[in-house]
């Protein structure tokens, strides 16, 4: 026996590990879409049955406007949409610059301001929910999707700093060197030579960012639970549970706010987990 | 643990002695490092001036908070009225047997998430470690509750586990004789073979570990996948067996990261809002701080009490970051 090759049983031992696993990480996922397309009535007759034919209206009923006898998910996604793109856009044009002084450049004050940084992304924020709901009220706030969007970059740059950064380090300094011993400024380092070659760090972070915004949850609560005008996705989701909606509305719901981000994530999934967990490998 | 690992000299100059070159080339050289010196403060201000708004000048004003009275009828009036400064709010918090209550609920809360998220990280990450067909897609798969927005991964165990249509209290009806459905959201508290179980809050800390699990998991094979593999032919060749492997090789590698997952998700748990709030509102003995402050604040409107409890809850955070600090040092000199 050689010990490092794995056992037969060893091997089978895994295969019911990964099974049980995959169970375990998919079968919630797999029961709402089962039930997502089964009739409200036919679920609460028989919770355990399978779907006898594919019925996908739940999901229309979920996206149609009130008006039309809805619940008005699509407008909810037309504002999730809004806000976390401009999240997305605010926050990687901070966070590249910042990440790119933090990585490469030797400026005084360095260590304290990376030091800052760190201590941000740190930091909890529960705490900062009352004072930033207390002020963005006092300036008429609260009640917007701007107010949102201040508080979701707030909540996604220390993270961009952080990932981006990482992705900058590994990053052959090299070239750079070369294009500064060339005369290029800074302006010209940055856009010609810089994020060309970063653009996979670049795209990674931005999709992470865009997936927080995206499933953010308790901000929306906080500002906009009195306004269903103004609605994200999620806190539609969240609310219309808590009123008289066929549970497979909520699901099909939940499925049609969960299926884009699944999809974007897994496209970049290898740079987004190689940029979250730099630093684990030591 | 990051910040020092940037290495001192990655600037352009580096790997060239200055001794080395004529006079003229210190000089332009001297003129470089100003420049660079103004283009680094000129790239890292915007995120500076984001922390300073929208992080340190809340913080600020939550101290200010704290220690005044002030509810959310007086916003229209701030900045134009004297401060009433007082410690009424902290003590009104340390004497109620809600905010201890809280406390304990939290504690328990997250000490179990963070157990539990590592231990189900560390069984996937062993399982996935050696190649087999099929693996990468496994391992995509089982992230896929980690992407989840909270609110779709609510509504779907909150629809699992409804008494009149949920799958879990329909099978257990058919297959395992339960006589009653279990209410297993708003149950505070259930004899199972005679001991009591908490049965909410346990099952909010399934979801969690359902949902953080995938982050430990991608730590551990990131790390798992550094350790050379040499050591463990060594360790085979001298006669180890799989058990000794694991137990005298791979684990030890482990420790550092899993004791900075342990750290990182109690942290994050102990602040958790979402997942608790979505599943059960508070009820059945499930009221953690998060939810304690964000009631104070919108129920309650006591913006001074909400700011209390939150620099309470910062305050015992503060001391565990502290340690984070500390242990990534060590880890980082080791």
């Amino acid at each position: 026996m050689t010990g490092v090759r794995p056992t037969r049983a060893a091997r089978a031992g895994r295969a019911v590990v990964v099974a049980l696993a995959l169970l375990w990480s998919l079968g919630p996922v797999a029961y709402g879409v089962v039930l997502s397309m089964r009739p409200y009535t036919e679920v609460t007759r028989d919770p355990l049955g399978l779907p006898t034919s594919l019925d996908l209206s739940a999901f229309a009923t979920a996206m149609r406007d009130e008006a039309d006898g809805g619940f008005g998910l699509a407008r909810f996604v037309l504002n999730s949409l809004g806000v976390a793109v401009g999240t997305v856009v605010v926050s990687i044009v901070v966070c590249v610059l910042g990440a790119y002084a933090a990585a490469r450049l030797r400026y005084r004050g360095r260590a304290v301001t990376n030091g800052i940084i760190l201590a941000v992304y740190l930091f909890p924020g529960i705490v900062l929910a009352v004072p930033k709901f207390v002020i963005l009220s006092r300036l008429g706030l609260t009640s917007s999707l701007v107010g949102l969007l201040i508080v979701y970059v707030a909540a996604t740059v220390p993270v961009a700093l952080y990932m981006m950064r990482n992705f900058f380090l590994a990053l052959p300094a090299s070239v750079e060197e070369a294009a500064i011993m060339d005369g290029c400024t800074l302006g010209q380092l940055l856009t010609r030579v810089v994020l060309p070659i970063a653009v996979p760090g670049v795209v990674a972070t931005a999709i992470y960012v865009f997936m927080i915004a995206w499933n953010e949850y308790f901000y929306a609560l906080l500002f906009l639970v009195q306004h269903r005008d103004l609605w994200t996705a999620p806190l539609g989701i969240a609310q219309l549970g808590d009123f008289q909606v066929p549970v497979t509305v909520l699901l099909a719901g939940s499925i049609a706010v969960t299926v884009p981000v699944v999809i974007i994530f897994f496209l970049a999934q290898r740079y987004i987990v190689s940029g979250l967990v730099q630093g684990a490998e030591r | 643990m990051r910040t020092a690992r940037v290495p001192a000299a990655r600037g352009p100059a580096s790997g060239r002695p200055a001794s080395r070159r004529p006079a003229t080339q210190i000089g332009a050289q001297a003129g470089r490092a100003r420049r660079e010196n103004r283009s680094g403060w000129l790239l890292v201000s915007p995120s500076l001036a984001v922390v300073a708004l929208v992080v340190l000048l809340p913080f600020a004003l939550v101290v200010v908070f704290g220690f005044s009275e002030i509810r959310l009828v007086d916003i229209p009036f701030l900045g134009t009225e004297p401060i009433e400064w007082s410690l009424d709010n902290f003590e009104r918090a340390m004497a109620s047997q809600a905010f201890w209550g809280a406390l304990w609920t939290t504690v328990l809360y997250a000490g179990l998430t963070a157990a539990g998220s590592l231990a189900v990280g560390l069984v996937l990450a062993l399982a996935l470690r050696r190649p087999f067909r099929g693996r990468g897609l496994v391992r995509a798969l089982l992230l896929v509750p980690y992407v989840l927005p909270v609110v779709a991964a609510a509504t779907l165990w909150k629809t699992m586990l409804n008494p009149q249509y949920g799958v879990v209290n329909a099978f257990g009806r058919a297959y395992l004789g339960w006589d009653t459905p279990v209410g297993f959201l708003s149950t505070t508290s259930a004899e199972v073979w005679g001991i009591p179980v908490p049965v909410a809050l346990l099952v909010v800390v399934l979801f969690d570990i359902w949902k953080s699990a995938p982050l430990a998991f991608l730590f551990l094979t990131a790390r798992l996948q550094a350790v050379p593999g040499e050591i463990e032919e060594a360790a085979a060749l001298d006669g180890a067996g799989r058990r000794q492997t694991l137990r005298y090789i791979l684990l030890p590698q482990l420790r550092a990261v899993a004791l900075l997952l342990l750290l990182l998700r109690f942290i994050w748990s102990f602040q958790s809002f979402d997942d608790v709030y979505l599943l059960t509102e508070g009820a059945g003995s499930t009221q953690v701080m998060a939810i304690k402050v964000y009631t104070e604040l919108v129920t309650k409107a006591d913006i001074g009490s909400a700011a209390a409890f939150g620099l309470l809850m910062s305050l015992i955070l503060g001391v565990l970051l502290v340690g984070y600090v500390l242990l990534s040092r060590r880890t980082e000199d080791s």
